[in-house]
Formats: structure tokens, sequence, C-alpha cells
């Protein structure tokens, strides 16, 4: 007669389909959205592999041309340096962007939907002259391209 | 009360372009407020999600390292002129904000 199952799969396919609705007309906040969690492992990881083995669950990526970083190659202010990846890489679901002479090298990591093209434009702070790493998640591998930003202290180059 | 999300979004050729700069202050909790010696604490958005028809066309994971006043900006297709997007932010604090914005 009344099958619990049957009750709780039907009661757990209205909410999804609530929540995808609700989702849809931004009246859910980014909080009750059924997406990934932030991935605090990743962000409070020192150093470069271990970011990135937490956050993409492998710190190895091949190298890659078809990726560039684009940065100012002196930055006057540590606190805002522009940085644009982009790639003509096939199917990209991810890109991430690490400073490698920060603390906690993660700067940020954006999830692509198959519509979005592989490009992000954003600003970081660089603690230090330090190498800027985008890490691009092409179908299901990783790559990465590197490039250097010098970091002044107020003062001339150096 | 404004929204703390100033975005621009418009269509060239078949892409939709997406402008946002968002004011946070972006703390990394290392930084010491000068009259009292203390740390400020950590503040910062971890959440900034762009959806459009249904769908998150981005989700951002951002970290203290993103400069304060975020700035985003990023493409996707399947879009047109006159199309709703939402942008939405949260951070460590639970504070969050959300605006729609119509693609010129």
């Amino acid at each position: 007669m009344h099958n619990p199952n049957r009750r709780t799969l039907l009661k757990g396919t209205l909410s999804a389909g609530i929540a995808a609705i609700a989702a849809g007309a931004g009246l859910l906040t980014p909080h009750t959205v059924l997406a990934a969690a932030w991935p605090k492992a990743a962000f409070d990881a020192k150093g470069l592999d271990k970011a990135t083995s937490a956050l993409l669950g492998s710190s190895s990526a091949s190298e890659s041309k078809d990726i560039k970083v684009k940065t100012p190659s002196i930055a006057e202010n540590g606190a805002v340096v522009n940085v644009a990846v982009s790639t003509s890489l096939p199917n990209v679901d991810s890109i991430s962007i690490l400073v490698e002479q920060n603390g906690s090298p993660l700067a940020a990591s954006f999830d692509l939907n198959s519509r979005t093209e592989p490009y992000i434009k954003t600003r970081v702070k660089v603690a230090k002259t330090s190498g800027i790493v985008a890490m691009v998640r092409s179908g299901g591998k990783l790559y990465t391209a590197r490039r250097e930003v010098k970091v002044t202290l107020g003062g001339c180059g150096g | 009360m404004a929204s703390t999300i100033r975005p621009r979004a418009w269509m060239k050729n078949d892409v939709a372009n997406v402008k946002a700069l968002i004011s946070h202050p972006m703390e990394t909790g290392m930084r010491k407020d000068k009259a009292t010696g203390n740390k400020i604490p950590a503040h910062f958005i971890q959440d900034l999600i762009i959806t459009h028809k249904g769908e998150e066309v981005l989700h951002g994971y951002l970290g203290p390292a993103v400069s304060k006043n975020p700035f985003l900006n990023f493409k996707f297709k399947g879009a047109a002129k006159g199309d709703k997007l939402t942008i939405s932010w949260s951070d460590n604090k639970g504070n969050s904000d959300s605006l729609e914005v119509s693609i010129s």
C-alpha cells in the first residue's frame, strides 16, 4: 500500500525541483544552492602542490603553451594585480589562479559551464615577486602555465 | 539599500561579456589595526555565482587573496540581448548580495 521509499523519492525530487526553479529565479542565496562547498582545505593549503592537490585532486599538470596568463611584468601595488587567464584548450570546466609566493597560494578557482568561454580576468594580491600560476582542467586533465610578476615596494623597480 | 554589485553585461557578436565590480573589503585576517595592534578578522567573499536561464554559467570560489573590491570579467555563449543574468555572492561571515542585470 504505502511505500515509504516511493514517498521519500518523490519528496526529494520535488524539493530539488523547487531549489532549481528558485535558484533560477535568483531567490536563493549561494549558500542554499545545491552546489559544491567552498574548498576550505585548498584555500588554507600552504604550497602550490598542496593547494592544487586539495582543489583538483592532483598536482601533476602538463605545461601548456595554449594557456595565456596575462599580468603586468612589474606591479607597483602588490595589493591589486590584474590577472587574465585565457586558453584555446577544449572542454575547459575549471580555471584556477595561484600565486606561488603567497602564504596560501590559491587565490581563486572558477567552475565553468559548457557555454562559458575559457577566459577569466580578475585582480589578486601578490605578497612579493612571484609566479602567477594558472591551472586549467580541459577534458578532465590538468594543464598549467606560469608568468612571473615583480612586485615593487613603493620604490623603484627591483 | 544600494547593491554592492556594479555590473556590465553586453553582447558582442554571439558572446555575452560580463564585468562586475563588487564592493567588499576582502580582509585576509593578517592585517593589523594600527590603533589597537589587533588583527583585523578575515572577511572575504567565498562564493561568486552568475546564473543565466537557471544555469550557473560561472561559479567562482574566491579566497582572501582576491583584491579588495573584487573585479571579474568573463564571457559565455548562448545568451541574447535582453536576457537576464543574476550575480550573487556570499562571504565567510554569512553576508550576501544578489543583483539581476539585463544583457545589453
